[in-house]
């Protein structure tokens, strides 16, 4: 186990022993010596297996630089891969980036092949013969010109085409949400559904969703990379963009334009579900907020009244303030992040979040609490906890 | 005897400090001197730029790393960026066509040997002042790119870099954090940065000015400039390029100044200026930018190959014309950084057109390149390592250049790790390997000593294992969706491991430099110098006279009868003017 795992050469050597190997056979068993830290080798070889038989050497060193890649996309299960795409548009850029792939593996075998070949025939050498004085030639020079003009215009065309393709949904659209990009969250609102939230985008699955972008800040990039490319969030410019996902899940989005001190915590949460399960969210959303059930969350509402209030909205309980500060907390409960996934949400973080945000996130707008007791803090987590 | 010698003395304590030790290089107008002042700055901002850079990856090695604070990690990464390309190759690029044209156009100097010496000075102390912001706690922080209106503060908002009055500075940072219209850079950083590279542009433009007039003028008889070596030409589109982008980078940053003290607000939607004017002025600055990085390392890789192959340059016509080409091209293509900020599909297929075009030109040069070892007789020396290395890694990264070119995909990727991979296989496998070809190849003419070569091939395979380690893991986790210039991440999400490589990769590119430092000591230190004027049996001018040059270079202004006027000399049977026509 440990050799087998430990000595990715060793299944070098055993193609040089015995001859039967296949190109294509060494590229599998490489491969999975190289990957066997990423994921497991079953996922290589079932990868791989419709390669098998029919691959040439040169197609299979292709298939190498190809399959690493995949590979290594496929397997870390919660990466949020553009390789791994759950909507059309992402498929589409996906495909798109396999043919780049492909043309431009060939492209580097055969001119790194070239290379070495050279470097190997014609080194010097003490009885070799003299360096022949030829300055190019300019039929030659003419051919290897042309030859990428006609790649890279086909690749042109490939891109020119798959734009416009992309540029304008083909169904109408059926949802409409206004994203906020803010430091470091993101705000939700649902103009029709009128639902205002945070950190979670609820959308129905195989529903185009049209996304309008907003910031009064800096600039942000509004991207679920296995739902489809990014879209920069411009102050003064209302960018808008469509989303369709057409696998139920849950997708990490991220924000990918340099915002300040806490770009890095400006993640969200994309979550595909069954038109059904979105109306029923809908409704549990359209719901003002629930009331506290039990001492401890009604000593958290108090809390909440002196020290949030300023900057958090809970629909419901105090209608006259509207500020927008912070996040829309009315149905905080039911998240399962905070603050941009700078942690999870469970009862522990939350404690530790209001206590002192400035160590889990420094330089965001959530002051530390600092002057709160042990079981205030209780209290009042207690209370945002219930709100579902 | 006595009278003699209070003689003497007396003239020596008259003698001008400029003649000393330390004050003649402070005073010279010598281009050889001034290149080697460039060359020794430059690479001590690269020593800078590159702890910076290992800073950056000891972050980045684990998740959830605490390191580096998020405040000190923007400061670095920016830092680590415009150090690399404003104060290391850009510097080092002047610093060698400073020394190597005169002398490879058979000149006795730059043609304006004081403006040459003010640029000098420009850089120094205007790297100098972007350095020091470390010490005010407040180097430049938000990317070398400095998009508004993340950059932007008003008046009313910024710091006073006097006060020491903890309220005031509070009181600033508070009404910054509440959103105070268009506050979002209230420190010195951004004015650290807005003035430094302001001297640099100066600088450039300078240099650029006294490169083109040295070249289009002092060229020695019969050298015409469809004989002029390569290395030149480049030099000459570089310089070109220089004196028309760097005045967009000015423009930019003068609004940006403005928007800061004087209350405009051209990068502030909200008061009728838009944040996207930033970004095409900063671009059409940037893109031809990314030539003047790579352009010189062109034309030192056509110098190289021809020599360690023993044979001319394959195609000497395309490869200069093709670097014209490269150098109009590159105004054309600024917004092809620019695909994700939802311009119009037909702008954006503009762009994309006209980047498919300036690819064109580039892979012509690679074709040349290899090319020219067609029928040679290949010498394996260290620099000849580093010029074939760099046709191997600046092919990948022309290759997943075209993937960031494809619209589609790059609102995939763009501002993704796999953009940090393309810039790096382009400036580290391009800039940098080219650089090294270069240092390796031309080290005797400037010193009279030659490097250690198996010191010189470590080092090249340190840097080979190195780069790809540091760099090609970045290819997937960009694709596996790691954005850029996040000072941290979130484990388990597929970037743990490729993130750890690449952080070993960096400092296997650390080791491979201070190979080179220990090289460099021990060939200056400890070596005699007793380089031969022409040590690699070579083609152009300036190995045609001693090693180093004697002051104004030639005894006599040689006369060029073709390309490669030693060849001639070496080869009067077969010369290489009845070749040309």
């Amino acid at each position: 186990m440990g050799i087998a795992r430990s000595l990715p050469f060793l299944y070098a050597v055993g193609w040089f022993h015995s001859r039967r190997y296949t190109a294509a056979l060494i590229a599998v068993r490489l491969i999975r010596a190289l990957t066997v830290h990423f994921c497991s080798a079953q996922e290589v070889e079932d990868l791989l297996m419709p390669f098998r038989s029919r691959l040439t050497r040169w197609g299979a060193i292709s298939v190498v630089a190809l399959a690493v890649a995949g590979l290594l996309a496929g397997c870390g299960e919660n990466s949020p891969s553009t390789l791994d795409p759950a909507g059309p548009i992402a498929d589409k850029e996906a495909g798109l980036f396999w043919l780049i792939l492909v043309v431009a593996t060939v492209v580097f075998v055969a001119v790194t092949g070239a290379l070495i070949y050279m470097m190997i025939r014609f080194r010097a050498r003490p009885d070799g013969p003299p360096a022949r004085q030829i300055g190019g030639k300019q039929s030659l020079e003419i051919f290897l010109a042309a030859v990428p003009t006609v790649v890279l215009f086909i690749v042109l065309f490939a891109t020119i085409s798959t734009m416009f393709a992309l540029a304008q949904p083909s169904d109408p659209k059926t949802l409409t949400v206004k994203v906020i990009g803010h430091q470091w969250w993101w705000e939700f609102q649902y103009p029709t559904q009128k639902i205002v939230t945070a950190d979670e985008l609820y959308i129905p699955v195989n529903t185009t969703v049209h996304i309008e972008l907003y910031s009064d800040n800096v600039i942000h990039s509004f991207w679920v990379p296995q739902l489809g490319g990014k879209t920069d969030v411009i102050p003064g410019h209302n960018n808008t963009m469509w989303l369709k996902a057409t696998t139920p899940g849950d997708y990490r989005g991220l924000c990918t334009e340099f915002c300040g001190t806490q770009h890095a915590h400006m993640d969200f949460l994309v979550r595909a579900v069954s038109g059904a399960t979105f109306q029923s969210w809908v409704n549990q959303s359209q719901r003002t907020a629930a009331a506290p059930t039990t001492p401890a969350q009604t000593q958290g509402q108090k809390l909440f009244m002196r020290s949030c209030i300023g900057c958090h909205l809970i629909n419901g309980v105090d209608q006259a303030s509207k500020s927008q500060v912070g996040p829309n907390l009315t149905h905080f409960g039911s998240r399962t992040l905070i603050a941009g996934w700078v942690v999870d949400n469970n009862s522990a973080n939350l404690k530790a979040w209001i206590h002192d945000a400035q160590a889990i996130k420094p330089g965001s707008d959530m002051p530390a609490f600092t002057n709160l007791s042990d079981s205030d803090l209780d209290a009042l987590v207690a209370y945002l906890q219930s709100l579902q | 005897m006595a009278i003699g010698s209070v003689a003497t003395r007396g003239r020596v304590a008259r003698r001008s400090w400029k003649q000393s030790a330390v004050g003649s290089w402070i005073t010279t107008v010598d281009h050889k001197r001034i290149g080697i002042m460039y060359m020794y700055t430059a690479f001590v901002f690269f020593l800078f730029g590159g702890i910076e850079a290992l800073l950056v990856r000891t972050q980045l090695a684990t998740p959830n790393n605490k390191f580096l604070s998020p405040e000190a990690y923007d400061q670095v990464f920016t830092m680590h960026a415009t150090t690399m390309i404003f104060l290391f190759v850009m510097p080092m690029w002047t610093g060698f066509g400073n020394y190597l044209v005169p002398l490879m156009i058979g000149a006795r100097d730059m043609a304006f040997p004081r403006i040459n010496q003010l640029g000098y000075w420009l850089f120094a102390f205007g790297g100098l002042l972007l350095t020091v912001s470390f010490l005010f706690g407040a180097a430049p922080n938000a990317g070398w790119f400095s998009y508004a209106p993340l950059t932007e503060a008003t008046s009313a908002c910024l710091q006073n870099p006097l006060a020491t009055d903890q309220a005031a500075t509070l009181q600033a940072a508070t009404q910054a954090a509440q959103g105070l219209q268009g506050c979002f850079s209230p420190g010195l950083n951004m004015d650290f940065w807005i003035a430094g590279i302001n001297l640099l542009g100066i600088s450039s433009i300078t240099g650029g000015i006294n490169f083109i007039v040295t070249i289009l003028r002092m060229r020695a008889p019969g050298l015409t400039i469809n004989r002029m070596p390569l290395f030149s030409w480049m030099i000459m589109v570089m310089s070109f390029l220089l004196v028309f982008a760097m005045p967009s980078l000015t423009v930019a940053s003068f609004l940006l100044l403005f928007d800061r003290h004087l209350g405009t607000h051209f990068y502030q939607a909200g008061a009728g200026g838009d944040p996207l004017l930033w970004q095409h002025l900063f671009w059409s600055f940037g893109h031809p930018e990314v030539y003047i990085l790579i352009l010189p390392a062109f034309g030192m890789i056509s110098e190289i190959l021809p020599v360690f192959s023993g044979k001319p340059i394959f195609g000497y016509t395309f490869v200069a014309w093709s670097g014209v080409a490269i150098g109009f091209l590159s105004f054309t293509v600024w917004a092809h950084h620019m695909f994700a900020v939802g311009l119009p599909p037909i702008a954006q297929a503009f762009f994309a057109s006209s980047t498919t075009l300036i690819a064109i030109p580039t892979a012509v040069k690679i074709f040349n390149w290899v090319g020219t070892l067609y029928g040679g007789h290949i010498r394996f020396t260290a620099s000849m390592l580093f010029a074939l290395g760099f046709i191997v890694m600046f092919l990948i990264g022309g290759l997943n250049g075209v993937a960031v070119a494809v619209v589609p995909v790059d609102y995939q990727l763009t501002d993704t790790y796999f953009v940090v991979s393309h810039i790096h296989y382009v400036l580290f496998g391009g800039a940098v390997m080219g650089l090294f070809a270069g240092m390796f190849y031309w080290f005797p003419k400037f010193s009279g000593r030659m490097l250690d070569e198996t010191l010189g091939k470590i080092q090249f395979w340190l840097f080979i294992i190195g780069l790809n380690l540091a760099f090609f893991p970045m290819h997937i986790m960009g694709l596996l969706g790691m954005p850029r210039r996040q000072y941290t991440y979130a484990p388990n999400l597929g970037w743990d491991q490729l993130n750890l490589i690449s952080t070993i990769g960096a400092f296997i590119l650390g080791v491979g430099v201070i190979v080179f430092i220990v090289n460099g000591i021990k060939t200056l230190g400890f070596m005699r110098a007793d380089a031969p004027g022409d040590p690699w049996d070579a083609f152009t001018l300036e190995w045609a006279t001693t090693s180093p040059p004697p002051a104004e270079n030639f005894a006599t202004i040689p006369v060029e009868r073709s390309r490669r006027t030693l060849w001639d000399i070496k080869h009067p049977e077969d010369p290489e003017w009845r070749r040309e026509h």
